[in-house]
């Protein structure tokens, strides 16, 4: 398999601040975000990073797509530094997260042709893209609905097909189920599938053992800002469930849960 | 320089889709401005003169017949007092109260006196007029009456006149009413520009820049493709425009409004300025929106919300009024090393071409200043927008 993304001792530290230290109760100055994590992902597979709570994940996505950068380690996707060549990845990759935010003010509509034109989509290229996008997620009933009153399902519908309007090769997730209902859930999930169906690469975070069952390829687990596990589910689990083994591993590395 | 364009036009189509925005920034300005400098004209014109064929009412004491001859040039209607002492209070009342303008008082045997009065033999007769500075109809009588009174005393021991009837060259006073207008305008336009671009620009760039940051939307632009450059250019150009037409109503409001601030006693059609004046203020001024453009932008990119980014703008709108008050000031602070301090040299500038004093050298050194500054203030704020402490910081 095509390698294409291979993440080498990626390492980001956050300082903190007075009330940061107090919210967190320690006296430590710096957070250890992600702490040498390293792991390659395939193309046209479904990656999934696993962890819990504070694991780094977040911060991890956040790397690769650029919105920080890391303290050291670098990652290379399609061949692009994300260190040295940010705006080239930026160009490669679709990230959603909920951190991203769409303006209130403008409808569906006016949100895609502006991203497409951000992107450098050819305009005939976004049209007929547009059409068919919100006719799947049923957006076009809402295309001239400002974003600011459309339901939360709605919105995250939008972000969703805003965040892909150049139809990127790589798509960076960030637990893409959270906070949705089962229906919008569905319709995210089988979105990711039928991305994945063709040939797409897709990275995603969670702490849904059952997302990952359902469409990863390949996991790493991740705990506390390190890699500790990583392969095909088959490899990882064994005759086990994902959820067992995960109880097994944490156990392994940190301590029993109810200490 | 396609993604800078499509930034100006979301940005526009933000401002302008948005009615209430529309109306608050770049109406109302202008519109205010103008009623409430035509009302402060008004009001300042009642209060400070007296209509032309106001009729003074005045009371006169012992005043000799030939007394109201000298004074027939005032339009008044005389009533004579008897000066009882027990009708004292009710007078001295009618003109506090504005009912009556002036009481004249002569001495006994006034023009005897007057005429036997020699500069050796002590105290000279007095004549005593009681009046009210508050009323400006008591004020004018008791400065037309004053000013005859002691015409005709220079007349009595005169021995030359100083600038008495027509002058041989000419009219004696030499300023131009251009010069005099000149001279207004160049104290008081600057800092009404100034303001009027500070405040079209804050009304609008903490919502654009703090605001976006505050509602998590930048970082939707920031994972795009798009140059940082191309983000910051896109926003400082777009802001530029609508802090321009801001000032360019609140400069209308005030051009209109002038004449009535200034009432009769200045033509303002007089003001004509060249061609190449109203280009060269143009080119300042857009000039200076850049520069003020610019630093509230970085003002707003430096703060976490709207709110934060209105009042760190407080010390800057400051400093803007204090530059801007100087030439009303008629004082030349810093001579021409000025011209190389951005703001302020928009203010000298603007202040010499609204004075009829265009320094041409200075103005176009105001100008490639401040777009130097507007460069590297740009370059400022790219970096900010890459610096993810900043973003995503605190
Ligand atoms: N900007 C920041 N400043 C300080 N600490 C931060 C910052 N961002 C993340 N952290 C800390 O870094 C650690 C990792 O956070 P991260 O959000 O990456 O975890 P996560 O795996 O995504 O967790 P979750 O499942 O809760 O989303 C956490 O302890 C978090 O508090
Ligand atoms: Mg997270």
């Amino acid at each position: 398999m095509e390698e294409l993304l291979q993440v080498k001792e990626l390492r980001k530290t956050f300082q903190l601040t007075a009330k940061q230290q107090k919210l967190e109760n320690t006296k430590e100055k710096v957070k250890v975000a992600v702490d040498g994590l390293s792991f390659t992902a395939y193309k046209g597979e479904v990656f999934g990073l696993l962890g819990p709570n504070g694991a780094g994940k977040t911060t991890t996505l956040r790397m690769l797509a650029t919105l920080i950068k890391p303290d050291s380690g670098d990652a290379i996707l399609d061949g692009a530094s994300i260190v040295s060549q940010p705006e080239i990845v930026r160009s490669k990759i679709g990230f959603l997260t909920s951190e991203l935010k769409l303006e209130d003010f403008f409808t569906p509509n006016y949100q895609y042709d502006f991203f497409s034109g951000l992107y450098g989509v050819d305009p005939q290229i976004a049209a007929a893209r547009k059409k068919e996008l919100f006719e799947r997620f049923g957006i076009d009933k809402f295309a001239e609905v400002k974003y600011g009153n459309l339901s939360t399902g709605m919105k995250q519908k939008v972000s969703l097909v805003v965040s892909l309007v150049h139809d990127p090769d790589v798509v960076i997730f960030d637990e893409p189920t959270n906070g949705l209902d089962v229906l919008t859930a569905k319709v995210v999930t089988d979105f990711l599938l039928d991305l994945k169906s063709r040939g797409k690469s897709i990275i995603v975070s969670t702490h849904i053992f059952s997302l990952i069952e359902k469409v990863c390829d390949r996991v790493g687990i991740v705990i506390a800002g390190k890699m500790v596990e990583c392969g095909t589910l088959g490899e990882i689990c064994g005759e086990k469930t994902l959820e067992d083994r995960f109880f097994e591993i944490y156990e392994e590395k940190v301590g029993r849960i109810d200490e | 320089m396609n993604n800078i364009i499509t930034i100006i036009k979301k940005e526009l189509a933000r401002f302008f889709g948005d009615r209430r925005l529309v109306f608050t920034t770049i109406i109302m300005p202008g519109l205010l401005i103008y009623l409430m400098y035509s009302l402060m004209g008004e009001g300042m014109m009642k209060q400070m003169t007296t209509p032309k064929d106001y009729v003074s009412k005045i009371y006169a004491y012992n005043m000799p017949a030939e007394m109201k001859d000298l004074f027939a040039p005032v339009k008044a209607e005389w009533t004579t007092w008897d000066g009882n002492a027990s009708d004292k209070d009710r007078v001295l009342k009618e003109i506090a109260d504005g009912e009556m303008d002036l009481l004249v008082c002569f001495p006994d045997n006034f023009l005897e006196t007057v005429q036997t009065y020699q500069n050796s033999d002590g105290s000279a007769p007095q004549v005593e007029l009681y009046y009210s500075s508050e009323k400006s109809n008591s004020l004018t009588a008791y400065n037309q009456i004053n000013a005859m009174l002691d015409a005709w005393e220079e007349q009595m021991t005169n021995k030359f006149d100083v600038n008495r009837a027509e002058g041989r060259f000419g009219d004696y006073d030499q300023a131009s009413e251009t010069g005099m207008i000149g001279k207004l305008l160049s104290g008081l336009l600057p800092m009404l520009i100034m303001t009027f671009i500070f405040s079209g620009c804050s009304g609008v760039a903490p919502e654009s820049i703090a605001g976006e940051k505050e509602r998590g939307t930048i970082a939707t632009l920031l994972v795009t493709p798009v140059k940082r450059s191309a983000l910051a250019l896109g926003k400082v150009i777009s802001l530029s425009i609508i802090a321009l037409m801001a000032g360019v109503s609140s400069f209308i409001g005030t051009i209109l409004s002038l004449p009535k601030m200034m009432g009769d006693e200045v033509d303002i059609n007089i003001v004509s300025y060249d061609m190449s004046d109203y280009l060269l203020l143009f080119a300042v001024i857009i000039s200076t929106v850049f520069v003020i453009v610019s630093i509230i932008s970085i003002i707003s990119a430096n703060s976490k919300s709207v709110k934060e980014a209105t009042t760190m703008m407080a010390p800057f709108m400051i400093a803007i009024m204090l530059v801007s008050i100087l030439p009303m000031l008629g004082v030349d602070v810093g001579g021409k090393a000025a011209y190389a301090i951005p703001l302020f040299n928009s203010v000298k500038t603007m202040s010499g071409i609204f004075g009829f004093s265009t320094n041409l050298p200075m103005a176009i050194m105001t100008i490639g200043v401040n777009v130097v500054a507007t460069c590297v203030l740009v370059v400022v704020l790219t970096k900010m927008f890459d610096s993810e402490n900043v973003m995503f910081g605190k």
